[in-house]
């Protein structure tokens, strides 16, 4: 089987509102810079493109269309969409590649949910029948879910705030970082909650923003003469909708998903866990077996800026500039769609 | 060139969409306008309220109806300090994970109480029906504590 | 008594979702002009061509436009179809042309209204200039043009549609 590599990585600042920015100039400065980090001109230079978004989160229909005009698709590409993270498209894109349709592909993700009421929007995407209806918002589906795990003792207020510290930490330095700095577990703990038992500092910050990333053979990444990562491992795992037929204080899908991409195989220097609220960064360090050995989400993770659509290729990203950097000899990124981690897509990255 | 002026507009986007509820969901719903609340046997024979088409484990299509009660038990909930204008009630509230007396499996729906300390994971609650039932979620209004 | 009444077979679930749309940097710009009165396009620094309305960049290069370009309110039919059903909420009477036009100066056709013409003469190169709203009543808006009108000139050859310069013919 082709080994495939990762070849460059970008994400744009992690802002509350894009303000006059529409999905083009959202993404094109991205790819430009994704581009030049291989030294290509745009998209015709590429095999394949990918993207990951959803225009429910702007409330505009066929956006992701709009946005192929940042790609330079004249002549016509071979281009492709998924309307989920673009840990997805990335996903796609490895499977074009190892059916041997393309050698390289960029994918990108972006996501505006300034414009709309993120929760509420969400609300949407649960079952039509019995939840979407009563309009169950995404942070009190995750407030319940930490209530589980407070209920029986799996985790503590003071854990879930340790996670919170340590993103805001990790974040300073991360110059595309929505919120970071220097903030005590007793400050936050001193917070009043939001939607009990959760703190407003538990929970994600909206965020507008894009990401791109540049795969290929590794044959090909020679030929560019670009530092490279090579994807060992990649899988995804779905849950049922019936949130109470799921054990929420588990994600047996991130450790299916894990177990298949062959997390296991190895020592793990970094991680990267799509975790948009704090007990969840704890769900899914249990459930990957991660140890002290483990740098957990180095860039702040998602609790310091939430693309949605974006952020879970952002992770592979961030992984793979500590490998590419020299940091770190191997790598797990995680990225999560859907209530209380109901998705999870695992990737496992190694140096060359 | 200067910035431009920054240029916004309010809008409501409307999606208004039917849905056919099959068998299944159909008979939940069915069962909800009169007033009562069922589940459906799961392949292990666990009761889930409302009733799924299908075992999430097995796959199986599942038919075997069970009425349960309209009292249960709050497994877990969140409290709404700030009710979102979409949202069931205009002051605080909570959404619940609640099995119901006869169910192995709970369903989510809205807790009406006065305070946040009123409510503890296990407290008992009981079904408010809407004031005209019509076959829709929300005929069950909420539940309040016992 | 329960009576046995009619099962539930569908349910109605009208979902309303409220946002706050905010034009992107190169239409907020493209529409605070034509509030002026003035049509603008953007030029692509790579291949030169002028896009009116501007996206931000150009689709055929993937490259940010940033140079603003003055056009003309004259414009040249590239493409059009006589429309025989009514707009919802709108005023406009059916038979009428929706027609793609190019500005002068501008290598892109938008989509407007014509009017004032007789819709069984309107044909591919023909001349037309946009007939403004009364000044007050300019806003950030397409429709601050009603529509374009044919003006007498000369017909533009098909293959010199998209490349007038925005002197028109007194080039």
């Amino acid at each position: 089987m082709k080994k495939i590599a990762i070849v460059a990585y970008n994400q744009s600042d992690c802002v509350s509102w894009a303000g006059a920015t529409n999905e083009v100039e959202l993404i094109m400065p991205v790819l430009r810079r994704v581009f030049d980090q291989v030294g290509l001109n745009n998209a015709q230079d590429v095999d394949f493109v990918c993207s990951g978004s959803c225009d429910y989160l702007q409330g505009a229909a066929f956006a992701f269309v709009a946005g192929v005009d940042a790609l330079g698709a004249v002549p016509p590409i071979k281009e492709s969409h998924v309307e989920m993270d673009a840990a997805w498209a990335l996903y796609e894109s490895i499977l074009k590649i190892r059916m041997g349709h393309a050698d390289s592909a960029l994918i990108y993700g972006f996501g505006k949910s300034s414009p709309g009421e993120l929760p509420i929007v969400l609300s949407q995407q649960l079952d039509p029948y019995y939840l979407a209806p009563q309009w169950v918002d995404s942070i009190s589906l995750a407030a319940m879910q930490a209530r589980l795990m407070l209920d029986q003792g799996l985790i503590t207020e003071r854990d879930m705030a340790d996670v919170v510290a340590r993103s805001r930490g990790n974040a300073k330095t991360n110059p595309h970082a929505q919120l970071s700095g220097d903030v005590s577990v007793e400050e936050l703990l001193a917070q009043e909650t939001y939607v009990s038992p959760l703190r407003k500092s538990d929970c994600p910050p909206v965020s507008d923003g894009a990401s791109a990333v540049i795969i290929c053979t590794v044959e090909k990444a020679r030929e560019w003469g670009v530092p490279y990562a090579i994807i060992s491992g990649i899988d995804h795992r779905i849950e049922s909708h019936n949130l109470a037929m799921r054990d929420l204080t588990d994600s047996v899908s991130t450790r299916k998903a894990a177990e298949a991409a062959g997390v296991g195989a190895g020592s793990i220097d970094v991680a990267e866990l799509y975790a948009p609220f704090s007990h969840q960064e704890i769900i899914l360090t249990r459930t990957l077996g991660l140890t002290d050995k483990t740098l957990v989400n180095p860039s702040g993770g998602v609790l310091a800026g939430n693309l949605m659509m974006a952020s879970g290729l952002s992770r592979i990203g961030e992984v793979f500039n500590r490998i590419a950097s020299g940091e770190a000899q191997r790598g797990v990124a995680h990225a999560t769609s859907g209530p209380c981690l109901q998705h999870n897509l695992v990737t496992v990255l190694e140096s060359a | 060139m200067p910035p431009p002026e920054v240029l916004s507009q309010a809008f409501e986007l409307g999606f208004t969409y039917t849905r056919s509820t099959g068998p299944v969901v159909g008979r939940f719903l069915t069962e909800l306008r009169d007033r009562k609340i069922v589940g459906i046997q799961g392949s292990d024979g666990r009761v889930i309220v409302p009733p799924m088409e299908y075992d999430p484990v097995t796959a199986e299509e599942l038919s075997e109806f069970v009425e349960v009660g309209q009292q249960g038990e709050i497994v877990s909930f969140a409290w709404v300090k700030e009710p979102r204008d979409a949202h069931p009630f205009d002051q605080p509230f909570a959404w619940a994970m609640i099995k119901l007396d006869g169910a192995d499996v709970a369903m989510i729906h809205c807790v009406s109480a006065a305070a946040e300390s009123d409510i503890t994971t296990g407290a008992r609650v009981q079904a408010v029906w809407a004031e005209q039932t019509v076959g829709f979620i929300t005929d069950i209004r909420c539940f309040e504590l016992v | 008594m329960s009576q046995e009444r009619e099962m539930i077979t569908g349910i109605d679930v009208p979902i309303y979702l409220q946002y706050k749309f905010t034009a992107g940097t190169a239409p907020a710009r493209f529409l605070s002009q034509v509030k002026k009165g003035v049509l603008t396009g953007q030029r692509c620094p790579g291949c030169g061509n002028v896009y009116c309305p501007p996206r931000g960049s150009c689709a055929a290069c993937g490259l940010p436009t940033e140079e603003e370009v003055v056009l003309s309110d004259k414009a040249t039919v590239q493409s059009f179809t006589i429309v025989a059903i009514p707009i919802p909420n709108n005023p406009i009477q059916p038979p009428y042309i929706i027609a793609n036009l190019v500005p002068d100066g501008s290598n892109l056709s938008f989509i407007h209204l014509m009017s004032e013409c007789v819709n069984e003469e309107v044909h591919i190169g023909q001349r037309v200039q946009a007939l403004w709203k009364s000044e007050e009543e300019w806003d950030y808006a397409m429709d601050n043009i009603r529509y374009f009108k044919p003006i007498d000139e000369a017909d533009v050859p098909v293959e010199r549609i998209g490349h007038m310069p925005v002197t028109g013919w007194e080039d």
